[in-house]
């Protein structure tokens, strides 16, 4: 056995030293791994970014992007996918990499907002016209009504979907725990693809045409209005949505080894400043900044939200109430 | 899949040797039927799904095509695909002929038990595979603190994709030759000892040239997989844009990215590649029928 080992290491070894010319770059590589609603912000601000620290400090920088269900994406970071930083769906994908020590217990306080510089919403897209007449949440649960969302296990924005509804039925007159559960229940019930990030979900609802609904970022429903075009899909903002605030930061334990932790903190800074808040204005992200929101305000429809720390007390509480194993989703799928 | 090409050596040279003559009584509508029935299948779930690829792809036209494959991500998916495909198929050709010729030609035991590991990726699904990788690779894995500590990188970088791919194409070439290697027995090789030859000299001029056409049907097979793999190469892949994405990943980032005409530019690549390797494996049949009925002549 342990020479086995040992010759298996030294092959190994010797595949990993002969491939290593391939994957390193004389240039400065950055990796980030974010969710998967955000490829189309990242290319753009990938470049911009790449564009300022040339300009700043000479060197030519070159962003990597890997993208997918922002909890399988933190797996990865887990398991060992190099990522300079992380631009995760919700603060509790960024917590579980903390938790194994990549990131330092306290990197939410290290950037402005939360650390998220940019928010979004829940809402609906539907088929054009609205031909089930889907108004709001408790509407995706009356019977007949197929709806598409991801697997909150998986995806980050599916997450956010579930919190969103059950706190639309807290908020309601009346409104309690047990009626939350109900209306989620019965969302579920019609849920008929469960897929595993928010893009392959759109992808079912858009390309594949199955649903009557997909429960979905704001930024995607407006993306893929823009993409595919305004005479397939109407997008209807529910009256109370949550506040969804995907989180960034620098992965200390990656930036320490590679020495890059000066680049990839740069990065992260400049997705707050007026050029990478107009960036993710116009990839239909709510920008922090004041002003910039003001620009781009006719983008946003004007909806009620509610965060996750007034309703739901935190991510870890809610993750562990809702996502945990045997938590209030098994609980639900089982039931269903 | 395994073991075709052993009916189709034994089998083809049987039949060009007698005259096929009213094979069947049946009436003419009814072989019309079967064979209209058989025809209908093969258009509607291969030819349609085949020609819609390159339809698809040539929507937007030719620009658009090369465009797509010109992309610095889609080369660079292409180059990893092709770097996979060039190493783990000799590692698994020399493996295969190995493991076929120590299994039938000689006695040992745990002779079962290593036939049916070999079986072992044909029946485990890929995603595990790559899972087992992680497990064993990753960070949290066993030995991920030490190819941490040594900065060697295995899963989300190339050899992960590679380890994962071999996992996967393991049993081709060895599924293709034990049966062949079976039926042709090992008098000729006994022969050869009784005459004097050496193992290597046994293995060089007797046996070789006997499981040729068989051991490239294997590789053919083995390199389709190789370039093909989605599943187990995705668990392990990390998705780095230009760096760890092979074609068929390339393909879903970018269907999944609305660039329908560049998705399906590189899908008819990687089914042009497929087909390419359809030519081969009938042009490998077609001559070894041809050797095989050779030999029985001469």
């Amino acid at each position: 056995m342990a020479i086995t080992r040992k010759s298996l290491l030294t092959v190994l070894l010797g595949i990993s030293v002969a491939f290593s010319g391939l994957t390193a770059h004389a240039d400065t590589t950055l990796l980030n791994v974010s969710y998967d609603p955000t490829r189309e912000l990242y290319k753009d601000f990938n470049a911009v970014f790449a564009n300022h620290w040339k300009k700043e400090t000479g060197e030519t920088l070159n962003v990597r992007a890997s993208h997918g269900g922002s909890g399988k994406q933190a797996r990865a970071v887990i398991d060992g996918l190099d990522a300079d930083v992380v631009t995760l769906a919700l603060a509790y994908d960024v917590d579980a990499i903390a938790q194994k020590g990549l990131i330092a217990p306290n990197w939410i306080k290290r950037l402005p907002d939360n650390s998220a510089p940019y928010t979004s919403t829940i809402v609906f897209l539907v088929r054009k016209g609205n031909p089930k007449g889907i108004k709001d949440w408790n509407d995706l649960a009356k019977p007949g009504i197929e709806v598409v969302t991801p697997n909150p296990k998986t995806s980050g924005g599916a997450r956010w979907n579930f919190l969103a509804a059950w706190g639309y039925a807290l908020k309601q007159p009346s409104g309690n725990d047990q009626k939350a559960r109900e209306l989620v229940t019965n969302i579920y019930k019609n849920v008929k693809v469960l897929d595993s990030g928010a893009r392959g979900s759109l992808t079912t609802f858009t390309e594949r045409g199955i649903g009557d609904v997909l429960i979905s970022w704001e930024n995607e429903a407006y993306l893929s209005i823009k993409e595919l075009g305004p005479d397939k899909f109407d997008i209807v903002t529910p009256s109370l949505s949550i506040l969804a605030e995907p989180s960034v930061a620098v992965v200390d334990k990656v930036v320490d080894r590679r020495g890059t932790r000066k680049v990839a903190t740069a990065y992260l800074e400049y997705l707050y400043t007026p050029i990478g808040q107009e960036v993710a204005a116009r990839h239909y992200y709510r920008p922090r900044n004041k002003e910039i929101a003001a620009k781009y305000s006719g983008n946003f429809a004007k909806v009620k939200l509610f965060t996750i720390d007034q309703v739901f007390g935190g991510w870890d509480k809610a993750q562990k109430t809702y996502f945990g194993d045997g938590g209030v989703f098994d609980q639900i799928i089982t039931a269903k | 899949m395994a073991g075709g090409i052993s009916t189709a050596l034994g089998a083809k040279s049987v039949r060009s040797g007698q005259k096929v003559n009213g094979a069947t009584q049946e009436s003419p509508w009814v072989r019309r039927l079967i064979i209209g029935t058989g025809l209908f299948y093969f258009a509607l779930f291969l030819l349609l799904p085949l020609g819609s690829v390159f339809v698809e792809a040539f929507r937007k036209g030719l620009d658009v095509y090369l465009a797509a494959l010109m992309d610095p991500d889609a080369l660079s998916a292409i180059k990893l695909t092709l770097i996979v495909a060039v190493i783990s198929v000799p590692l698994n050709l020399v493996f295969g002929v190995a493991a076929a010729w120590a299994i039938t030609k000689f006695n040992f035991p745990g002779k079962r038990i290593l036939i049916t590991m070999i079986d072992l990726p044909f029946s485990v699904s890929p995603v595990i595979a790559g899972l087992i990788f992680v497990l064993v690779f990753g960070a949290q894995g066993w030995f991920g603190s030490w190819f941490l500590d040594n900065d060697v990188k295995i899963i989300f970088a190339i050899p992960g994709i590679l380890l994962a791919t071999i996992f996967v194409t393991f049993p081709f070439v060895a599924r293709e030759l034990i049966p062949l290697m079976e039926a042709q027995g090992k008098e000729e090789e006994e022969a050869a000892i009784v005459l004097g030859a050496r193992g290597w000299q046994v293995f060089r001029f007797v046996t070789l040239p006997n499981i040729l056409w068989g051991v490239i049907y294997g590789v053919v097979l083995c390199n389709a997989r190789a370039m093909g793999e989605f599943g187990a190469v995705s668990v392990v892949s990390g998705h780095i844009r230009g760096e760890t994405n092979s074609m068929p990943l390339h393909v879903e980032i970018l269907y999944n990215e609305y660039n329908f005409a560049a998705a399906f530019a590189v899908a008819s690549l990687l089914a042009i590649l497929a087909l390419l390797t359809l030519l081969i494996k009938t042009f490998v049949e077609w001559k070894a029928a041809k050797v095989n009925s050779e030999l029985k002549e001469g």
